[in-house]
């Protein structure tokens, strides 16, 4: 062992109430306070955020519609994973390498302009009618799909054998335990871990603004290209995400002890 | 042969380079209760788990109520809801409460209606004693309320075969005789039985025949009286010293 030894502390309500107070909160909460003042107060702030907020609409379509295609890909992906069937077995786990190997910018541009077009023409579809939008939520829907496909492997491998020899042994399919047994039990085990892969996925949404897909990052570039007010465009940019995810995150915590106090 | 409702013909079973089970052949008459005995590692629990499949054995057969196993057109489901399964670590499904763990699989299986599988649900669990829990969930109960639910889940299928595997195991001595009592009710009910257990008391009050398996193999299989108090074979002999002498 290094480091310093720990030492017992004589329990003191204020000064253990003092180190347990989020004090990372209150320095959040006083960026974003500061940012909502300059918008209100300051025209230049407002402006960019006028501006900069109409991308929100993108921005939140975009990862909800993605996020819901990575989950389906990712229990696809993440039953694959676990299957006994050798070809899907590997299948899925050469999907799940193959994307956790490669950058996430690198695979929306593979994923729009080299995988997309083939595959739009061999089903028959105009590749020029799908829209950058489309691309992006394709590609990280993709992406995240390999994630999650870690998650669901890793929730339903959570669960004792037990669970599905029981259901097993009643008669019940191998689908019907999965979905009746495993499943409910798995997704409530890693609930915490998708709603911090949903905070990342909303955060990685911005890398659709290299598809010029008009959402909150793509605006503030924009903005701050035609105006030169970076300052103003980064900070707005900057403090609309962390008002997302933070709301999120929170919602998270809150969650996380709730089912944590159902457990028992 | 339609009297016997298991058949375990020539059973062999590895676990990788580990020959678990070498040959076993087993009859199970209707209604009979049979209880397999013998030291830890020798197959026993492997066995019961390859009568319903469980556990697919390496080679050999298993017939229940002459339907082959080992057919390709045997639908695996549909036996294995004629056999119910105990476990010694009891299983209940977790996220279920007491009523749902019991009536799931009647839905599911057997095409109840949710009132039909109700109804069903709490005669079962009249029948081992713990109605009053219906709505609880697993964690909430004992460990001798848990199997007792456990038994009740596999009975609302109407099994024609129950197994046991080391149903007692895992609970507190206090609790051993609840789950017992629920057992020895059901022997003397008519229930074909294969119970895997080192309650010898219950093997003496409970069996038809009982089995000594060591070593993969079956040993001997004989009347209780008869393994209990005359055993023919030194293995049984040794391995009954060692747990009767206390």
């Amino acid at each position: 062992m290094t480091g310093p030894e720990i030492q017992a502390q004589p329990d003191e309500s204020w000064s253990s109430s003092w180190r347990e107070f989020p004090w990372w909160l209150v320095a959040i909460f006083g960026f974003l306070g500061i940012m909502a003042i300059l918008v209100i107060t300051q025209p230049n702030y407002r402006e960019a955020f006028n501006f900069i907020v109409r991308g929100i609409g993108v921005t939140l379509y975009t990862t909800f519609v993605a996020f819901g295609l990575a989950l389906i890909l990712g229990l696809l992906a993440g039953l694959g994973r676990i299957s006994s069937n050798t070809a899907l077995r590997n299948i899925a786990t050469t999907y799940v390498e193959f994307i956790r190997g490669i950058p996430t910018l690198v695979l929306i541009f593979t994923v729009a302009f080299v995988i997309v077009p083939p595959v739009s023409e061999g089903l028959g579809i105009d590749n020029r009618f799908i829209s950058p939008n489309t691309r992006a939520i394709i590609s990280l829907a993709v992406i995240y799909g390999a994630f999650l496909a870690e998650i669901f492997r890793a929730g339903i491998e959570s669960i004792s054998k037990g669970q599905m020899e029981a259901a097993r042994s009643l008669g019940m399919t191998y689908g019907q335990s999965m979905r009746h047994i495993i499943l409910p039990q798995a997704i409530r085990n890693i609930s915490p871990a998708l709603g911090n892969d949903f905070i990342a996925m909303l955060k990685d949404s911005s890398l659709v603004s290299v598809l010029a897909v008009r959402d909150i990052t793509q605006q503030a570039r924009l903005f701050a290209g035609s105006t030169f007010r970076f300052r103003e465009s980064y900070l707005v940019l900057a403090f609309l995400y962390l008002t997302m995810t933070v709301g999120l995150s929170l919602l998270l915590r809150w969650y996380e002890n709730r089912i944590g106090k159902n457990q028992r | 042969m339609n009297d016997d409702i298991i058949i375990i013909s020539d059973l062999h079973k590895y676990f990788g380079q580990i020959e678990a089970v070498k040959g076993v052949d087993l009859n199970v008459r209707r209604g009979e209760v049979i209880i397999i005995v013998g030291p830890s590692g020798s197959g026993k629990s492997t066995v019961l788990r390859c009568i319903n499949h469980l556990e697919l054995p390496t080679s050999g057969s298993v017939t229940i109520d002459n339907v082959n196993l080992e057919d390709k057109d045997t639908n695996l489901n549909a036996v294995r809801a004629e056999v119910g399964m105990v476990f010694q670590q009891f299983n209940l499904f977790a996220h279920l409460t007491v009523l749902e763990n019991v009536s799931i699989a009647q839905k599911l299986v057997r095409k109840r209606t949710q009132a039909e599988a109700n109804e069903i649900s709490m005669v079962q669990l009249e029948r081992v004693g713990i109605p009053e829990k219906a709505d609880a969930f697993p964690i909430q109960l004992s460990g001798g309320q848990q199997q007792r639910v456990a038994i009740a889940r596999a009975l609302a299928m109407n099994p024609k075969i129950m197994l046991f595997d080391e149903p007692t195991s895992a609970l507190d001595p206090e609790m051993i005789k609840e789950v017992l009592d629920v057992m020895l009710d059901l022997a003397k009910g008519g229930m074909t039985m294969v119970v895997v257990t080192h309650e010898m008391g219950f093997a003496k009050a409970a069996a038809d025949r009982v089995v000594f398996m060591d070593e993969g193999q079956v040993i001997e299989i004989d009347e209780p009286e008869v393994i209990f108090s005359k055993p023919q074979h030194d293995r049984t002999k040794l391995f009954l010293s060692k747990i009767l002498q206390h």
